[in-house]
């Protein structure tokens, strides 16, 4: 679980971002991805401007670039396998300059692997500048359903656990296998199985002590933060962006505009 | 067999997450009327199973590769459809957060792709009616596999659908079922057969524990070759459906990729959708100095589609629908039947 | 006054599976005692335990806290007197943050917040760990995490504090302050260890269990001194009741 640890650290650290209601962060997010999903198959340059949202996020709420990236990679290699179809099915040349010709196949293609970028930096700077704890609390205080989100916790709270038996297992079975990471598919089951057993024994222990300090169905989740003007700035702002680049070609106007002042 | 965001048309998206969050909202509401309040720990400790589990690598036989448990079918045996299908959606939530798994727009499809078919389909209309009492472990094994089959079956024709009626990706819908199914019902085969072991130990070890599941009123195991049979039979008429549209394509998957290179077959049924989102956008020119103009989906497609065949499509649109179809015709001719006979 | 007292009458307990557990246990605490449950590995200590707080429930016998019989309706007062600290710290912090965690008790008893502020506060200073209030729980060391789960059962102000092996696994300071902990504590305490020495520093009686019976019930000195009751229990005397081994067989004072 050093994926969630490093998260866990930058989120607990302190910048401009991090101070920004999470409920403006959350719905500027989920803006951004619908409205980078709405654009057109070959659409590249259009996408462009949105990169401010990550660039920006990236400077105010101090997170390492490499970070980003490192996150970024382990999905990569899916999004390329599935993108790379759309060259090797369209071949229509769609764009010809100086003796090159591009087919609209690299074009899309060009254009998913823009969209996994924008949508996956995003996501993973809202992760990294708000908490998941907080970013439950604010998902609650968006009128979330509440055993939804309150499952969301406690899961949170007990993935280490159990991520930390699981490597604990796999690495006791390997020092007696011969070095195999595998574990062959009859062991498995029984491996399985016995994790299961201590696992749903974990849980009714948790539940015993939930009960010995007067649980009755409902665990409180805290939500201690407030909306200020510069959180409807922020989102107000974001949101404001977001659709102007979607509906205007930045780059391209700007691009015309360029030349005509050249001309 | 996560969808990504960067597949994914907004309205795709945005569809399959009003319907996951809509059946989320129901199981919260169903979970809240049942008395259980130790389901809370137990399905927070269980989705963390399913975490730590697919930590765990086990080796295919035959294969040489690894692979490991999804988890579906196995949480909904133990806690119900609707607390697995809340802890899935937890644990999807989860891994698209950290992991980059698929992303926010697609976390609707994939909790409809990876939580509603084993949860609320293989499980209550596939595993329960031919389950019986758990006292057979080779009942137990034929009736996890063909659950945990058919709900990635499901799955991946579901991924297929979203991608194809998204048309950001250009994968015929075609190629796509070939490529997709066949690895999903090999991956179905392993897990059911996983699934069914870890049972059979929770029952042996620790029996009582299998109470969790609230829908505990299992009918009586109902005659098992009967129903197989219907199962196969459906299988073979969409395998049926399938060859007869793959024998087009008979030498496999790249003869069928070269062949709709050579025929720039697209995808028929983006066109709709992509007129109506590039009709947001007015016509503009796609960089300056260039000769280009970007057409809409629907003009290029027409252009490119000299040779494509739009009954072929159409039929693995058929294929996907009518899967869906019988699965679950099936599942509720046997609960309509099993409540008459109880 | 029968306020707070533990009485615990021919109690008997079957496992799930058949396996008898516990076997005519028979005893009464008084309020204020401080009492260790010991024996070997298996002799019964934590299922016991679990049937003061209404966990388990006994085939036959009862179990009495203060005038309530621990029944199904009576848990909810039964809970709010005796406060118990598992053996596996993990399993009782389970809130996002310490101070959630520590706070759900009183907040469930229905304190307002501010109050439930001061018990939080309180409870943390007691046990050392006032900095670690926003700290989540998988961030914290074995020993912390173990003080932090005292503290959420101490912020409920019980009057029977009951532990099961509350110095597993600390290293020497943290056990030191847990021991201190417990000596400071003004009400009833049940502790089921084998850490003897810490029996011996803490309580002034010991039950000694040996295959679900209560083999012996009395003053720590004399049990401790007792070593065939001690080895017939498969147990030994504490450590520093045994022989110093570079005075090399002077009996050791206690």
């Amino acid at each position: 679980m050093r994926t969630v640890d490093e998260f866990d650290l930058l989120a607990a650290a302190d910048s401009p971002l991090h101070a920004i209601d999470p409920r403006a962060k959350l719905l500027v997010v989920l803006l951004a991805a619908a409205v980078i999903a709405s654009y057109p198959r070959h659409a590249v340059a259009a996408m462009v401007p949105l990169f401010l949202l990550p660039a920006a996020w990236l400077a105010l709420g101090r997170v390492p670039l490499g970070f980003v990236l490192h996150r970024l990679l382990p999905a990569l290699p899916f999004v390329l396998l599935m993108a790379i179809f759309n060259p090797l099915i369209d071949r229509v040349p769609l764009i010809e300059a100086g003796g090159l010709a591009l087919s609209g196949g690299w074009i899309s293609f060009a254009s998913i692997l823009l969209r996994f970028l924008l949508g996956m930096s995003i996501a993973i700077l809202l992760v990294a500048c708000t908490g998941f704890n907080t970013l439950c609390s604010a998902l609650l205080r968006l009128h979330a359903p509440r055993v939804f989100v309150v499952q969301l916790l406690l899961l949170y709270r007990y993935i280490f656990l159990l991520a930390d038996e699981a490597r604990r297992v796999r690495l006791a079975y390997a020092l007696r296998s011969g070095g195999d990471r595998a574990v062959a598919l009859p062991v498995a089951g029984s491996m399985l199985g016995q994790l299961l057993l201590r696992v749903m024994s974990r849980g009714q222990r948790i539940h015993q002590a939930m009960l010995g300090r007067g649980f009755t169905g409902d665990l409180p989740v805290r939500h201690a933060f407030r909306w200020h003007g510069r959180d409807t700035l922020f989102l107000l702002g974001w949101a404001v962006w977001i659709i102007l680049a979607r509906a205007v070609n930045i780059p391209d106007q700007l691009g015309r505009f360029v030349m005509k002042v050249l001309a | 067999m996560h969808m990504a965001d960067a597949l994914l048309s907004p309205a795709v998206g945005g569809g399959m997450w009003v319907a996951a969050a809509a059946l989320s909202a129901r199981a919260s509401v169903k979970l809240r009327s049942q008395p259980s309040e130790s389901l809370a720990p137990m399905m927070a400790v269980l989705g963390a199973f399913v975490f730590a589990a697919q930590m765990i690598n086990f080796s295919i036989p035959g294969t040489g590769s690894s692979g490991h448990i999804g988890g579906g079918l196995l949480l909904a045996i133990l806690l119900g459809p609707h607390a697995a299908f809340l802890a899935l959606a937890s644990v999807l939530t989860i891994q698209a957060l950290f992991f980059a798994d698929g992303g926010l727009l697609a976390l609707g499809c994939n909790m409809i792709n990876l939580g509603v078919f084993p949860c609320y389909i293989a499980y209550p209309l596939i595993y329960r009616p031919l389950a019986g009492d758990g006292s057979s472990p080779s009942r137990r094994l034929a009736t996890c596999i063909i659950a945990s089959m058919a709900g990635m079956a499901m799955g991946a024709f579901a991924v297929v659908a979203e991608t194809g009626l998204s048309g950001i990706s250009e994968l015929p819908v075609g190629a796509f079922i070939l490529l997709m199914v066949p690895i999903h019902l090999a991956i179905g085969l392993v897990e059911g057969g996983v699934t069914a072991a870890v049972i059979g130990f929770v029952s042996r070890a620790q029996p009582e524990w299998l109470v969790y599941n609230q829908a505990k009123t299992q009918p009586r195991g109902r005659p098992f070759r009967r129903i197989a049979a219907c199962l196969l039979g459906a299988a073979l008429l969409t395998g049926g459906l399938l060859s007869s549209f793959a024998s087009e394509n008979p030498d496999g998957l790249e003869w069928s990729i070269e062949k709709m290179t050579g025929k720039k077959e697209i995808d028929g049924i983006g066109h709709p959708i992509h007129a109506t989102l590039a009709g947001w956008q007015s016509k503009t020119s796609f960089m300056p100095d260039y000769d280009f103009r970007k057409d809409d989906a629907a003009s290029k497609d027409d252009v490119r589609e000299s040779a494509a065949n739009p009954g072929t499509s159409l039929a693995g649109v058929l294929g996907t629908a009518l899967t869906l179809l019988l699965a679950g015709g099936i599942g509720l001719f046997l609960r309509l039947r099993s409540r008459k006979h109880p | 006054m029968s306020h707070h007292v533990v009485e615990v009458d021919c109690l008997d307990y079957r496992y799930p599976d058949g396996t008898p557990a516990l076997h005519e246990i028979h005893f009464t605490i008084r309020h204020g005692e401080a009492v260790a449950i010991i024996g070997a590995n298996g002799a019964g200590k934590s299922t016991l335990l679990r049937h003061l707080t209404g966990i388990l429930v006994p085939a036959s016998g009862s179990v009495h806290i203060g005038d309530y019989p621990v029944l199904p309706s009576t848990l909810r007062q039964v809970r709010r007197t005796v406060g118990m600290v598992f053996q596996d710290a993990d399993d009782q912090l389970f809130m996002p943050t310490v101070y959630e965690d520590v706070a759900f008790g009183p907040a469930n008893q229905g304190l307002p917040p501010p109050d439930v502020e001061k018990r939080v506060a309180d409870a943390l200073a007691t046990v050392g760990c006032g900095h670690l209030r926003d700290r989540p729980p998988y961030r914290l060391s074995g020993g912390e995490k173990r003080a932090v789960a005292i503290a959420t059962v101490l912020a409920m102000m019980p009057d029977i504090l009951v532990m099961d092996e509350p110095t597993a696994g600390l290293d020497a300071r943290a056990r030191r302050h847990c021991i201190g902990l417990l000596k400071a504590f003004a009400h009833t305490r049940i502790v089921a260890t084998h850490d003897l020495d810490l029996a011996l520093d803490v309580c002034e009686r010991v039950i000694v269990l040996h295959e679900g019976r209560v083999e012996a019930d009395g003053a720590a000195q004399a049990i401790f001194s007792n070593t065939a009751l001690l080895e017939r229990c498969h147990l030994e005397p504490p450590l520093r009741m045994q022989g110093c081994p570079c005075c090399s067989g002077k009996p050791g004072a206690a």
